[in-house]
């Protein structure tokens, strides 16, 4: 191999397989680029992020006491209804009026559990964007990313949103370079998806506690929420998406019917309420199940509990389908929008050939000649693009503040992906005017912030080796000073792409 | 001041003399070319799959309350002897009211998946069947209104829906400071991205609208520049996990949304602004427990037609606003307080161009045998026939673009006539 090659690959192994280089990365990926990133994989899977040893059955439980606490709070409120003393007109007093007030939103127990959730996320968020921009196990992170947004889970519900770091650590990072069908077990049925999509409250139209609940006066228990205690049974959301958005695909050859039967098989999934003694943790009620066997896809299942459900994702992970569907979405977000199909068919052929071993499939991508088109196809989204410019810069954000308001504003709210199908990955979706904006005035503060005494050509030959084009190298060189150098190679058309 | 050009004027007067009928030339003709240009339609993009029993529900149909049970709604907002609209949607009743805002309550894509994902891709790219087109219908609207004079389009958020993506560089805007177009960064980037047909277009556009943007909030005093993202929930990519622990999250929630609404409506009234918008709600998805979800989801798209409605102000007889959704969902309630993924909603017209009249297409009923496999409200109208509808009859596109360029395979479907 030549040298330029050699170099080339090793840009393209930190820049598109990796979250973009760190000084000095491109050099040490050493003589064979490819050797380093197969080198990332292993079967214990993904790095922790340094958050904490927080699971989420104590998320779930701190958020539960939050609702009551507010619920308790909200009656008291209503309850009170003494009159406010007389205003005298006086302004000392009026002041004093508003410390106390102040004072009270302190002590507020309400208050003080929501500002310790919200802080608790913000550093789930802050030690993963920590881990990634300071990992030497880039591809490995990727990876690990890839599986958290192909099963997301989301911030947009309340309940969610407090475990979603605690999910990645405990469903996905575990298990990303494992059989597909033990990342999609464990995915599936994580309190976090079945809060997400509304399985916790699904219950089968035949089961025991449906007809309890269907008794005059009755419906206390089971660990439902008030408003569901009126209306039992199914609800075939999480059904519906793992065919569609985590194993076959819209096209997979289910029908409405499959859906259902599915919704079916696995009423009785659920986490631990209060009388359960082990709150937020995933328990199978029986009582909820809806008994018999179930037809899904041409496959009958007898009935089984809990088991029914093991066997129609472990069938579902088996199919052609679901390997076709995932390698797309892969080689789409390694190397193109529109993945070259002989890629496709590669990261197929390992997938099948392996029975769905993730490490195959990965060690199947570094091989494809298709990954390493000099070419870079691929548009960062926000998330990539914050993380590649903290490790152009060689550090790491600190706190919340640095990363959650310009994502935000870029788009990509913290833990906060708009639906089930995750954030999209195409460069139509990022690159839009309002965004190119406010990437360019992220850059300039940044660059403000962290170049200091060093020299942005240099940074810029390290966070780009071989990928450094020439217009942008002279644009570097020609800059006023450091930040507007800095900024300028944030923004260059070779930063934003990969 | 007439604007009408001296070649429009011998147009017309050959056209009268050589006998042709007002009917063969088409709206076209008989519209002056200035008040054309000040014609404007936005798309409001509802995600998630939006209730339509719940935007306007038919409270004087005769099963509807046995179907819906706890989700009935009781204090809606009367419209006639069968519909009425959500108690949140204030503004829209009263403009309903007033003859400029109607329902369409039997509408749907022409796709039946009942997926998120392609229901969307199918209500934006205006295409007969999923993957068949990648640009977004309203961005061929304007690639057709362009041919005939500037015609500009805007996407109010941080990311571009698909609805406007394609052929022609449409601007985004999104709350946040504003940038001098001036300084040096950013000339020094549109140097560097000249060959770059991704990076260079777009950095054009955003630096036009920012300058756009700075005339605005100068012209309204308006809080065009906030300090940070609206705090809204409900706004793609902007649904904040704290808004949903602080109380008064639905207060700011409203507040954020009309200030977007006026906001767009402020780069409208523009000389030169955009005549065509589109903006997307998200959050509509309301499998468990729907009543307050719906409840808050549509007081953020009041709010924003409250604040279009208000900032347009005079240009609001020049208007027409569509609000929809990739679909409906189940007519019944399903075992969590909420409901599954259907197939027929409810669209929303508004506008000051609108003439007033009832209902848009027909109403099925919620007989259990008019039900659409037996579970959802039964489509009476393709979507793309109210699209097309506006688009004939207020923008004066036609037949031949309608069908060739904007909704490719869709002669089958008639435009919605007597809109405006």
């Amino acid at each position: 191999m030549a040298l330029a090659d050699r170099k080339m690959l090793a840009a393209i192994a930190a820049t598109r397989f990796g979250l973009g280089a760190k000084p000095g990365e491109i050099e040490a990926t050493g003589r064979d680029p490819k050797a380093f990133l197969k080198s990332q994989i292993r079967p214990t899977g993904a790095d922790l992020p340094a958050s904490g040893t927080v699971s989420t059955g104590q998320r779930m439980e701190a958020f539960r006491d939050y609702q009551r606490e507010r619920r308790e709070l909200r009656a008291e409120k209503a309850a009170d209804v003494r009159p406010a003393a007389p205003s005298t007109g006086d302004p000392a007093q009026a002041n004093m009026a508003e410390a106390d007030a102040r004072r009270a939103r302190n002590r507020d127990p309400v208050q003080q559990i929501g500002n310790i959730l919200r802080q608790d996320i913000g550093e789930d968020f802050t030690a993963r964007a920590q881990l990634a921009s300071t990992t030497d196990a880039a591809f490995r992170e990727r990876w690990a990313m890839f599986w958290a947004n192909h099963f997301t889970v989301s911030a947009t519900k309340a309940i969610t949103g407090t475990v979603v770091g605690p999910f990645e650590a405990e469903a996905i990072r575990p298990h990303v370079f494992g059989r597909f069908v033990d990342l999609l077990g464990a995915a599936e049925t994580h309190p976090a998806m079945l809060t997400y999509l509304d399985q916790i409250q699904s219950i089968g139209p035949h089961s025991q506690a449906a007809e309890f609940l269907r008794r005059p006066g009755r419906g206390a228990g089971f660990g439902l929420q008030p408003a569901v205690q009126r209306s039992a049974g199914l609800n075939e959301n999480l059904a519906r998406e793992i065919m569609e958005l985590h194993t076959v695909g819209v096209n997979g050859g289910y029908s409405q019917a499959d859906v259902t039967e599915f919704a079916r098989a696995m009423t009785g999934l659920s986490i631990g309420g209060p009388r359960d003694g082990n709150y937020g943790t995933p328990i199978f009620r029986p009582q909820a199940h809806e008994p018999g066997a179930r037809m899904i896809m041409g496959v009958s299942y007898a009935p089984a509990g809990k088991e029914q459900t093991a066997e129609i994702l472990s069938d579902l992970a088996a199919k052609p389908a679901t390997a076709r569907f995932i390698c797309t979405k892969i080689a789409r977000h390694f190397v193109a929008d529109d993945p070259p199909p002989a890629l496709v068919a590669r990261l197929q052929a390992a997938w099948t050939g392996s029975g769905g071993e993730l490490a195959k499939v990965a060690e199947a991508l570094i091989d494809a000649p298709e990954a390493w088109d000099p070419r870079p196809e691929k548009f960062k989204t926000p998330y990539e693009y914050l993380v590649s410019s903290f490790r152009a810069a060689g550090g790491a954000p600190t706190a919340f503040q640095q990363i959650g308001p310009i994502l935000t504003a870029l788009g990509q709210k913290p833990f906060s992906a708009p639906s089930p199908k995750g954030w999209p990955e195409d460069a139509q979706s990022w690159a839009a005017p309002d965004a190119i904006i406010k990437r360019m005035q992220f850059a300039q503060s940044f660059s403000q912030n962290v170049v200091r005494d060093r020299d942005p050509r240099a940074l810029a030959a390290d966070a780009l080796g071989e990928r450094l084009g020439a217009e942008t190298a002279k644009a570097i060189a020609r800059a006023e000073s450091r930040p507007e150098g800095f900024a300028l190679l944030l923004m260059s058309p070779e930063f934003q792409r990969r | 001041m007439n604007a009408m050009t001296p070649s429009r004027r011998g147009l017309l007067a050959t056209a009268a003399g050589f006998g042709l009928t007002v009917q063969f030339l088409g709206v076209p003709a008989l519209a002056a070319d200035a008040d054309l240009a000040r014609r404007k339609v936005v798309v409001i993009i509802c995600r998630g799959g939006m209730d339509g029993l719940s935007v306007a529900p038919p409270v004087g149909d005769p099963d509807y309350q046995a179907l819906r049970g706890e989700l009935a709604l009781k204090d809606a907002l009367p419209l006639d002897g069968t519909f009425a609209l959500h108690p949140q949607l204030t503004a829209a009743h009263a403009l309903a009211k007033a003859g400029e805002a109607r329902i369409a309550p039997a509408i749907a894509t022409p796709d039946r998946a009942r997926s998120h994902f392609e229901a969307q891709d199918v209500l934006e790219s205006g295409a007969a069947g999923v993957y068949s087109v990648s640009s977004g219908w309203l961005n061929r609207a304007v690639e057709v209104l362009q041919a005939r004079r500037k015609t500009d389009a805007i996407s109010i958020g941080p990311t571009a829906p698909l609805i406007l993506r394609g052929k022609v560089q449409t601007a985004s805007w999104s709350p946040g400071r504003t940038v001098d177009a001036e300084a040096r960064l950013p000339t020094l980037l549109a140097d560097l991205y000249r060959d770059d047909p991704l990076l260079g277009p777009a950095l054009a556009r955003g630096l036009a609208t920012e300058t756009m943007a700075k005339d605005v909030a100068a012209m309204t005093a308006q809080p065009v520049s906030m300090t940070g993202p609206p705090g809204a929930a409900g706004f793609t990519g902007a649904t904040p996990m704290q808004a949903q622990l602080v109380r008064g999250a639905a207060q700011q929630g409203r507040e954020a949304s009309r200030v977007l609404g006026t906001s767009l409506a402020g780069f409208m009234r523009e000389p030169g602004g955009p005549t065509v918008a589109a903006i997307s709600l998200d959050g509509f998805d309301s499998h468990a427990n729907q009543a307050g979800l719906i409840a808050t989801r549509l007081a953020a798209l009041d709010a924003v037609i409250d604040g279009l409605h208000q900032g347009l102000g005079p240009e609001w007889k020049n208007t027409v606003v569509l609000v929809a959704t990739e679909f409906g969902r189940t007519a019944r309630v399903n075992g969590t307080a909420g409901t599954d993924h259907g197939t027929a909603s409810t669209a929303l017209v508004l506008g000051g161009a609108l003439k007033p009249a009832g209902i848009v297409g027909d109403w099925p009923t919620l007989k259990a045998s008019a039900l659409f496999e037996n579970r959802d409200v039964a489509p009476t109208l393709d979507m793309r026939g109210l699209f097309k509808g506006v688009l004939a009859e207020h923008m004066a596109l036609d037949k031949a673009a309608l069908e060739q360029v904007v909704f490719p395979q869709s002669a089958a479907v008639r435009p919605v006539a007597g809109l405006v």
